[in-house]
């Protein structure tokens, strides 16, 4: 074959390339459609009033398991509606839900100024307005492996010194102090953190930053900031390596920890253990955060008082919440949308994530909120 | 191009010998056959246009404007330490034992017992990485934790057992010996491949001169098979480089730039960093990932292209 012949196919190529590209360039907000849940149990609880058609929410991997135990009751009491959830992570829920990919999304922490994702989310929803409602509360654990330990008290700065990798041994005489009577073994502290970005990570630290602000001057993020600790990716790779690891400590949501122990961690002048109630009772000490409301009417942003000295509070908790619009394109979808919403942080909604996922249910005064917020959409 | 140039004479003299003209079969074909070439070709330079327009913003970004307030640059060296790193490591460990098993297999075994051995080899190309990932996580880096400290112990004077030994065992040497397993039947499928064919004359012939087997395979049958090793070994490496999901679940991703094997502090690699932080990035942050795939393309295609010079420098000699 000549080389003109060659510079003709190469050619061909291209074309074929840039045609390629001019056609993804259109299509861009198609909708996921395709989660068929089975249904196990009766509606018990479930709304009774019928809506119908098929929206797509994506977003937090955390309340993922919520989400599809709430779809799954919430298609076999409506049974005209399709609901599909994708897991893809709070900052890809986000992100198709600004560009109009997804009726809704679930996420680990608000819609934030700092990205200028509120602006584009306000934006999205007109001529309707923003709609952001926290819907998921799960206690994080600090789960520990150090066998003959049964009980293991830290105060904050110690945990953030740990985490820190300031102590380096199970018995430096900080945790000892805390921990009269046990019997500490002389082995390495591994810190265990999540390798992958993820909102567990962003509410530890920012619980760390918080109560520890001499000891964690790192930025908080998704991304764990110390480097050279033993790192896993996910709930379960961080559950797993502590497991395998004898001295390892680490975080992750409460309702995963299984057999490992739990670090009891001192709020006030008490040790709390994290606990579902515990973790719901933060929220209700919270002020709402005006930066990220924006003067939105139906944005429920806290400020997480991670500070609190009131016992009977666990104050490392993740909190995700649902984002939604007051308007939809057609009246249908927003029924859907709010039908959805309504029975996600009702009583029973709560109750069933609180039984499929180990989350904490809103409080009363808090679901109260949240109702007149959600009752906002048309 | 000289390779084609033949192909086509060929082509030409048989048209020639079938009546000077071409038929419809062969038309069909060579249509066919360009428009396979067209595809990939298509496919390869979307590939690198997608990579380019979408990693350009982060390449360009300065570093305050970045997710984690570092340049590009300083972003993605580690990353790329790691996955050669990684790769590098399995190479060193697979080649060797893919040529021992083609060789067992070819030269040494007896026939049943070869079969069946060959059979097993290429049974664990069919195995998906995610169980090896899964493998490494709960069967080999739990035993490697006691080999590690061993090493730590009696070897720590080398840099790369410097230690201290990881207690999870989800160590750069354990990342590399799942790898050199993954990339095993690769290697070994073509060099088992080339050995066979080595002719029998040579083999023979090295024989009745009064070698022993081993002195005629290594007359003989290696340098017979020598390029066609290097380019399995490319393939392989080639996966290494790419693997996923093995190394994400596997490697304990905490730290820079370090020969250390053995400690639970690693670089990533860039295929596993892009999996893990994905589904949370947006924004700059993607097109971030997206350039450092970027590098990742960059690397394989060096790594290619060396072995194509590798291989065609062994074909001169």
């Amino acid at each position: 074959m000549s080389s003109s012949r060659w510079l003709a196919v190469f050619a061909a190529a291209c074309v074929l390339v840039l045609g390629l590209a001019a056609c993804g360039g259109g299509g861009s907000s198609s909708s996921e459609t395709s989660s068929k849940e089975s249904s196990e149990s009766e509606g018990a609880g479930a709304p009774s009033s019928e809506a119908s058609g098929e929206i797509a929410g994506a977003g937090s991997t955390a309340q993922e398991a919520a989400q599809k135990a709430w779809i799954a009751e919430f298609e076999n009491a409506n049974g005209g509606a399709t609901i599909s959830y994708d897991g893809v992570g709070s900052g890809g829920g986000r992100e198709k839900f600004i560009s109009g990919g997804v009726a809704y999304a679930g996420s680990d922490t608000p819609l934030s100024e700092s990205e200028g994702e509120l602006g584009k989310a306000i934006k999205r929803c007109e001529p309707g307005e923003l709609l952001e409602v926290p819907d998921y509360i799960s206690p994080i654990a600090i789960v520990y492996n150090l066998p003959g330990v049964e009980e293991l008290k830290l105060e904050p700065e110690t945990l953030a010194k740990i985490f820190n990798q300031e102590i380096e041994n199970w018995n430096d005489p900080e945790i000892a102090k805390e921990n009269p009577g046990v019997e500490l073994p002389e082995t390495r502290i591994v810190p265990v953190n999540r390798s992958d970005e993820s909102g567990t990570t962003e509410n530890f630290t920012d619980y760390l930053s918080k109560v520890a602000p001499k000891v964690w001057t790192h930025e908080v993020s998704g991304d764990w900031p110390v480097k050279g600790g033993e790192a896993a990716s996910g709930t379960s790779g961080v559950i797993e390596a502590v497991t395998a690891g004898e001295g390892a400590i680490g975080y992750a949501d409460a309702s995963q920890a299984g057999e490992l122990g739990k670090a009891m961690i001192k709020v006030g002048n008490s040790w709390a253990e994290p606990s579902a109630e515990a973790a719901a009772k933060v929220l209700d000490l919270s002020k709402e955060d005006p930066e990220l409301e924006k003067g939105q009417k139906n944005v429920i942003a806290f400020e997480i008082d991670r500070k609190t000295e009131a016992s009977g509070v666990y104050p490392i908790i993740l909190v995700s919440s649902l984002i939604g619009c007051t308007k939809y394109n057609s009246a249908s979808e927003a029924a859907l949308v709010k039908g959805f919403f309504e029975y996600a942080i009702s009583p029973e909604g709560q109750a069933l994530a609180e039984e499929q996922a180990g989350s904490a249910p809103l409080s009363a005064s808090l679901t109260k909120k949240v109702e007149a917020a959600v009752g906002a959409i048309e | 191009m000289a390779h084609f140039d033949t192909t086509t004479n060929a082509g030409q003299l048989l048209a020639a010998a079938s009546g000077g003209r071409r038929r419809r079969g062969d038309r069909i074909f060579s249509n066919a056959a360009v428009i396979a070439a067209v595809t990939i070709l298509a496919l390869l330079v979307g590939v690198a246009v997608f990579l380019v327009t979408e990693g350009f913003p982060a390449i360009t970004a300065s570093a305050s404007e970045l997710p984690g307030g570092e340049s590009f640059l300083s972003y993605v060296a580690p990353l790329a330490f790691g996955t050669v790193m990684a790769g590098v490591l399995a190479m060193i460990i697979a080649v060797p034992l893919a040529i021992a098993v083609a060789l067992f297999i070819t030269h040494i075994a007896p026939p049943r017992i070869a079969l069946t051995l060959g059979y097993l080899v290429d049974l664990l190309a069919a195995i998906p990485s995610i169980i090896y990932g899964l493998w490494g996580i709960f069967v080999l880096g739990p035993a490697a934790v006691p080999v590690m400290k061993w090493l730590e112990e009696k070897l720590g004077f080398l840099p790369i057992f410097e230690g201290p030994a990881s207690i999870t065992g989800r160590t750069m040497l354990v990342v590399g010996l799942v790898l050199a397993v993954m990339i095993l039947p690769i290697v070994s499928a073509v060099a088992r491949e080339v050995f066979s064919q080595t002719p029998r004359k040579l083999q023979e012939g090295a024989q009745a001169l009064g070698a022993t087997r081993w002195e005629m395979i290594r007359t003989t049958v290696l340098p017979f098979g020598k390029s066609s090793v290097i380019s399995g070994a490319m393939l392989g490496l080639g996966r290494a480089l790419g693997e996923t999901m093995a190394v994400a679940i596997i490697l304990s991703v905490s730290g820079g730039v370090t020969f250390n094997l053995i400690s639970q502090s690693n670089p990533s690699t860039i295929a596993a960093n892009v999996a893990l932080n994905f589904p949370e990035s947006s924004g700059l942050a993607i097109n971030l990932l997206i350039a450092t795939g970027l590098v990742l393309f960059a690397i394989t295609l060096a790594t290619n292209f060396i072995a194509r010079m590798i291989i065609a420098r062994s074909e001169v000699q």
